[in-house]
C-alpha cells in the first residue's frame, strides 16, 4: 500500500495518500444513517410553518390512531419530564438569551421550530403520522432582517429581548478613534452586508440513540464534530444524563463546515425519546430540513470608517456592525460577531487606533452561528474590501496601499489595538510571492488592453489573517467561554511497539487519521500502517473539545506531540537500564534507542515496549505499561495569513462573472501534509468564492426562507471554478512544537474579499464602487445599465 | 406491496416493496448497501448516484419498481475481484475526496461519463459532473482523478501529475 513509509523517511512535510480513503471509495464508509439497531424506530418532527406564532393547541390523535405510531411527543411533554432548554456556551455581560427548547413550549420563533416529534415503526410512517398532527396557531408579524428587528416598532421575537436586541459589544479605543479620524487626511466610508449563508454539509445531520435499561447507559450516535461537548451540554445541561452513562460517537461524518458543532434539538429530542421509550430511536434530516434548521452563517450590516494620512497609511478604523443571530443562541453564537471578528480587525496592518461596536439581534430566522471561518470571514471582508474602496479613492494600486499598511516583520511579537497579539509573522515577502506568481503588472497590462477592447477583467487581493488554533483556555474564560480550548492525546504502545492514538480531535473530512499517524511515525520511527487513530467516541477517547476554528492540528496535534515525548522519555529510561547506560547517554533514530557513541548498543522500540509489559527487569520504582495522556493548552492563537489573488472577467451584456484565475499564497507555519492542506484551502476557497458570487439565504419578510432547497440556493458545481493555484511561504508558530498553524478555514476567509474586489475591479469604468454580495448577473447587469445605480 | 426482481452487483434479489419505495432506500434498507448516500431531496447533489443497466441515475429520482429487472452497480460493487476499479484508485491517488460523503455518487457519475467519453477535457469534466456536488473539495482533485483515471483505462501509467 501507498501508506506504508520506510521507518526513518522523513513524514512531516510528506503528501502521504489518506489511510481512510480505502472505506470510502469502496462504499465502506459508516456514517450515522448508516447504523441499523435491532428494534429501531424513526422519528420525524412537525415543524411551524410560522416564524412567529402562539401554539393554541397540539391535537395527535389522529396521528396516534395510526398502526406502527409509537409515540407522538411534545414540547410540554418534554419540560415535564425535567429535560431543559439548550444553553448558549459563550456568554457576554448583560446578554439576553432566549429560552431554546428542544420542542417548542407555547411559542414558535422561526419557520422549521420544531414542535413535537412522531416516533413510528418506519419513517414512512413517522413522516405521515406527522402530517396528521393538527397544530392550532395564531400567527404574529415577524422580522427576518436584523437591521428592521433593531427599529422602533419592530415586532418582538422573544418577550424578554427588548427591541431584539441580544447584547451590544464593543472593543477599542473609541476616543483614540474619534480624535484621528479628526485629524486624518481622508475618512473612507463604506456599508457592506456580509449575507447569510447555509454550510450545507453534504451529509445531513442524523442521529440515532438507544438506551439501554439493563445498564442504564445511553448511546447516541450523532452527527458530530465535537462529541464530547455534545455529551457534556446535553448530559449536564439538557437531560440530566451523567457522563458515565452516556456515550456519544460520532462515527464517518460527511462534513461539517461548523455546523455540526451545535447542540441540536433533534439530537436531544432523539436521546430522551429512546429513553422514554425504551427503543432504539433514529431521525435523519431531509435537506429541506437542513436548509430549516442546521444553524447559518455571516449575516451582517456594517459600516466602515478608514481614515488615511497624507502618505496613504491607515490612522484609525471604526466598524459599526449589526449581526442577526437568528431566532435563539446556538452554542458559539454570541462569540461569532464578536471575539472572533472585532478581534480581527487589524488585519496584516499597522492601525493604531480601532473601535469596533457590534449589536447583536434576534430575528424570527433559523439560528446563525459559527461556519467555516466563523467570524473571521466577516472582518476579512469588512477590512479587504475596504482597502479596495479606499485605494479607489485615494489613487493608489490596491497592492501598494496595502504594502504601506503592513506590520513590518521586527514588530512582532505584534500587539494590535483589538486585543489579539500576533505571535509571529511576515507579511510582506507572502505579497510579493502572490504578486510574483501571477505576473501583477502584465495582468493589469492586460486588463488596460481588454478595456480599451470591450473585455472586463477585474483583479482582486485579499491579504488576510486569522486567528485560530482555538485557544488558550484561560484567555476564553474571560472572554466568556463556558469551556477551556484545550485538548487532548493519548498515545497508547502496545507489547509489540503498535500504536493506538485517542485523539480529542474529530475528522469530518480532514484527514486525520493519516496526519496524525504521520505525526506518530515520524516520532516513533515506525510505519503510518502500525498506527490506529481514535476519533469521535466519549467511549474511548478519555475528553476532547473537537474539531473547528482550524484547530486540530495546532492543539490536537501538539497533545498527541507531547504524549509521544513522554513515551519515548520513558522508553529511554527503560533501554538506558536494560543497555546498563545512564539515560543522558542513551538516544532515539530510526525507531532504535542506542548509547550515543556505541550505536551496536541498541534496543528497539518494540523490543523496549514489550520490555514495560512484561516488567521481568524495568528501573526500580517505575511502574509496567508504555503510555501517555497530554492535555495541550495553548498559550495564544496561532495566526496563519496570507495573500490571495483573483482574475475574474465580467460580461458586460450578461453579467456574467467568469473566475478565470484563483493564486493562494499561504502561511501555515510547518505542514504536515501537503496534500492534504491544499485540498482544504481548494474546498475554502469554493466556498469563499462561491459568497461573493452565487451563494444567499433569503428570506421574505414574513420570515419564509426563499433559498430552502439546492434548487434556489446557489451551492458551487464542478463548472463554476477553475483550477486554484497554491503557494507558501513557512512562519513557523512558536505556540505549539510543530510549528504548526491552521489551514482548514483559510481559503474560504480569505476568497470572498478577493473575488469581489476583482469583480468590483472590472466594473470600475461603469463607475461602480461598490456592490453587495452575491454579485449575480443579475446585480451586476443592474447596476451596469443603471436600473439600480452604481452604488 | 409489488415484488421486483433486480441484480446488483450481480446478485439477484426478488423482493416485496411499497410502489412508493425510491431506489435508494430500497438499496439501503432492504438490502443494507449503505455505500449509496442520500444527500437531498430535489435531485441536486447526486450522492445517490448508482448505475442501472450501465448508465449513471439518481437513485432518489427512482422508483424501486422502475427498476424491476434491471441491473444495478453501487459502490460497493464497482472493484472486481478486490482490485479497485480505475476511478476508485484515482480518487484515492489524487485526493478527490475528503468527507467521502459525495464520494460513491461521485465516482458513479464518472464511471459514467468516462463511459460516454473516454477522453474528456478538464471543460468535459466540469460539465459532465454538474449533477454531483462536493461541498469539501472545490472539484480540483475530483477532476483531476477523472483525468487520472480516463489516463489509465486508456492504457497509460498511472502516475499522475502533481501540481
Amino acid at each position: 500500500m501507498a501508506t506504508t513509509s520506510e521507518p526513518g523517511a522523513s513524514l512531516i512535510g510528506a503528501s502521504v495518500k489518506r489511510k481512510e480513503d480505502q472505506r470510502f471509495i469502496t462504499g465502506k464508509g459508516r456514517y450515522t444513517d448508516d447504523v441499523t439497531l435491532p428494534g429501531q424506530t424513526y422519528a420525524a418532527f412537525v415543524r411551524s410553518p410560522h416564524a412567529n406564532a402562539t401554539i393554541n393547541r397540539i391535537d395527535a390523535s389522529a396521528a396516534l390512531a395510526m398502526p406502527g405510531v409509537h409515540a407522538v411527543l411534545t414540547g410540554a411533554d418534554m419540560q415535564a419530564a425535567g429535560v431543559n432548554p439548550i444553553p448558549p456556551g459563550w456568554l457576554h455581560p448583560g446578554i439576553k438569551i432566549a429560552e431554546f427548547r428542544a420542542l417548542a413550549v407555547g411559542r414558535v420563533s422561526h419557520v422549521g421550530n420544531a414542535v413535537a416529534v412522531v416516533i413510528a415503526a418506519s419513517p414512512s410512517i413517522a413522516r405521515d403520522a406527522a402530517d396528521l398532527v393538527d397544530v392550532d396557531y395564531t400567527d404574529h408579524p415577524a422580522v427576518a432582517d436584523a437591521v428592521a428587528a433593531l427599529a422602533a416598532g419592530a415586532p418582538q421575537v422573544h418577550p424578554d429581548a427588548p427591541g431584539n436586541v441580544v447584547f451590544n459589544w464593543q472593543l477599542g479605543d473609541a476616543a483614540a478613534v474619534d480624535a484621528a479620524m479628526a485629524g486624518a487626511k481622508s475618512v473612507v466610508r463604506q456599508h457592506l452586508v456580509n449575507q447569510r449563508l447555509i454550510a450545507n454539509a453534504i451529509e445531513p445531520r442524523a442521529s440515532l440513540a438507544n438506551y439501554d435499561a439493563a445498564a442504564d447507559e445511553l448511546t447516541l450516535y450523532v452527527t458530530s464534530q465535537n462529541p464530547h461537548v455534545h455529551r457534556l451540554i446535553m448530559g449536564a445541561f439538557v437531560l440530566g444524563i451523567p457522563e458515565h452513562k452516556f456515550r456519544v460517537i460520532a462515527p464517518d461524518v460527511g462534513g461539517g463546515f461548523g455546523s455540526k458543532i451545535f447542540i441540536y434539538p433533534e439530537e436531544c429530542v432523539v436521546a430522551w425519546a429512546s429513553k422514554t421509550l425504551g427503543r432504539p430511536v433514529k431521525w435523519t434530516a431531509t435537506r429541506s430540513e437542513s436548509f430549516l434548521t442546521d444553524a447559518h452563517g455571516r449575516d451582517h450590516s456594517t459600516d466602515v470608517e478608514m481614515a488615511f494620512d497624507d502618505a496613504g497609511t491607515i490612522v484609525a478604523l471604526r466598524v459599526k456592525t449589526v449581526a442577526n443571530l437568528g431566532a435563539y443562541l446556538t452554542l458559539f453564537a454570541p462569540a461569532v460577531p464578536t471575539y472572533l471578528y472585532g478581534t480581527l480587525m487589524s488585519g496584516q496592518y499597522n492601525i493604531p487606533a480601532i473601535h469596533v461596536d457590534v449589536t447583536a439581534a434576534y430575528t424570527n430566522t433559523t439560528p446563525v452561528d459559527a461556519y467555516r471561518g466563523a467570524g473571521r470571514p466577516e472582518a476579512t471582508y469588512a477590512l479587504e474590501r475596504t482597502m479596495d474602496v479606499a485605494a479607489r479613492q485615494l489613487g493608489l494600486d490596491p497592492a501598494e496601499l496595502r504594502r504601506r499598511n503592513l506590520i513590518a516583520p521586527d514588530a512582532f511579537p505584534f500587539q494590535t489595538a483589538v486585543a489579539l497579539q500576533y505571535d509571529s509573522g511576515n507579511y510582506e515577502p507572502a505579497l510579493d510571492k502572490a504578486l510574483a506568481l501571477i505576473d501583477y503588472p502584465a495582468r493589469r497590462a492586460e486588463q488596460a488592453a481588454g478595456r480599451a477592447a470591450g473585455t472586463h477583467i477585474g483583479i482582486g487581493l485579499s491579504a488576510y489573517i486569522e486567528a485560530c488554533g482555538l485557544a488558550p483556555s484561560h484567555i476564553v474564560g474571560s472572554l466568556g467561554a463556558q469551556a477551556g480550548l484545550y485538548e487532548s492525546g493519548v498515545v497508547r504502545i502496545h507489547p509489540t511497539g503498535k500504536v493506538t492514538v485517542l485523539t480529542g480531535s474529530h475528522s469530518h473530512g480532514q484527514g486525520h487519521e493519516t496526519t496524525f499517524a504521520q505525526i506518530v511515525a515520524q516520532e516513533l520511527g515506525c510505519t503510518i500502517d502500525d498506527v490506529e487513530i481514535v476519533h469521535g467516541d466519549t467511549g474511548r477517547v478519555p475528553f476532547g473539545m473537537g474539531t473547528y476554528g482550524s484547530r486540530s492540528g495546532a492543539v490536537g496535534g501538539a497533545a498527541l506531540f507531547g504524549s509521544l515525548q513522554k513515551v519515548k522519555d520513558k522508553g529511554r529510561r527503560i533501554a538506558a537500564h536494560l543497555l546498563e547506560a545512564a539515560p543522558e547517554d542513551v538516544d532515539f533514530a530510526g525507531g532504535n534507542f542506542f548509547v550515543k557513541g556505541s550505536p551496536s548498543r541498541t534496543k528497539s522500540f518494540a523490543e523496549v515496549s514489550l520490555a514495560a509489559y512484561l516488567a521481568h527487569n524495568l528501573p526500580p520504582d517505575m511502574e509496567p505499561g508504555l503510555e501517555a495522556t497530554t492535555f495541550f493548552n495553548p498559550s495564544n492563537f496561532v495566526f496563519p495569513f496570507g495573500v490571495h489573488i483573483a482574475i475574474v472577467e465580467v460580461d458586460t451584456e450578461t453579467g456574467h462573472v467568469t473566475l478565470q484565475r484563483y493564486l493562494a499564497v499561504d502561511d501555515f507555519g510547518n505542514v504536515i501534509n501537503p496534500m492534504i492542506v491544499d485540498g482544504q484551502l481548494h474546498g475554502g476557497i469554493a466556498q469563499g468564492a462561491a459568497q461573493a458570487l452565487w451563494e444567499g439565504a433569503q428570506y421574505d419578510s414574513n420570515g419564509q426562507l426563499l433559498t430552502g432547497s439546492m434548487m434556489n440556493y446557489g451551492l458551487p458545481k464542478a463548472a463554476f471554478l477553475p483550477m486554484f493555484e497554491t503557494d507558501r511561504t513557512v512562519t513557523p508558530s512558536p505556540v505549539n512544537p510543530l510549528g504548526v498553524k491552521g489551514a482548514g478555514e483559510a481559503g474560504t476567509i480569505a476568497s470572498t474579499a478577493a473575488v469581489a474586489n476583482a469583480v468590483l475591479d472590472a466594473l470600475s469604468p461603469f463607475g461602480i464602487t461598490h456592490l453587495d454580495m452575491p454579485l449575480t448577473p443579475a446585480r451586476i447587469w443592474s447596476a451596469i445599465h443603471g436600473s439600480h445605480g452604481g452604488n | 406491496m409489488t415484488e421486483i426482481n433486480v441484480s446488483v452487483n450481480g446478485r439477484g434479489h426478488t423482493r416485496d416493496v411499497e410502489p412508493r419505495t425510491l431506489l435508494v432506500h430500497f438499496l439501503r434498507e432492504a438490502l443494507g448497501l449503505t455505500g449509496t448516500h442520500v444527500g437531498c431531496d430535489t435531485s441536486q447533489c447526486g450522492a445517490c448516484t448508482v448505475l442501472l443497466d450501465g448508465r449513471g441515475v439518481k437513485s432518489c429520482t427512482v422508483l424501486a419498481v422502475q427498476a424491476n429487472g434491471g441491473e444495478i452497480t453501487t459502490i460497493e460493487g464497482l472493484a472486481t475481484d478486490g482490485v479497485l476499479h480505475p476511478l476508485q484508485a484515482a480518487f484515492r491517488e489524487t485526493h478527490g475526496l475528503q468527507c467521502g460523503f459525495c464520494t460513491p455518487g461521485m465516482i458513479l457519475s464518472a464511471v459514467d461519463l468516462l463511459a460516454r467519453n473516454p477522453s474528456p477535457s478538464e471543460r468535459e469534466i466540469r460539465h459532465g459532473l454538474e449533477g454531483n456536488l462536493c461541498r469539501c473539495t472545490g472539484y480540483q482533485n475530483i477532476v483531476k482523478a477523472v483525468q487520472h483515471a480516463a489516463h489509465t483505462m486508456a492504457g497509460g501509467a498511472s502516475a499522475v501529475a502533481g501540481d
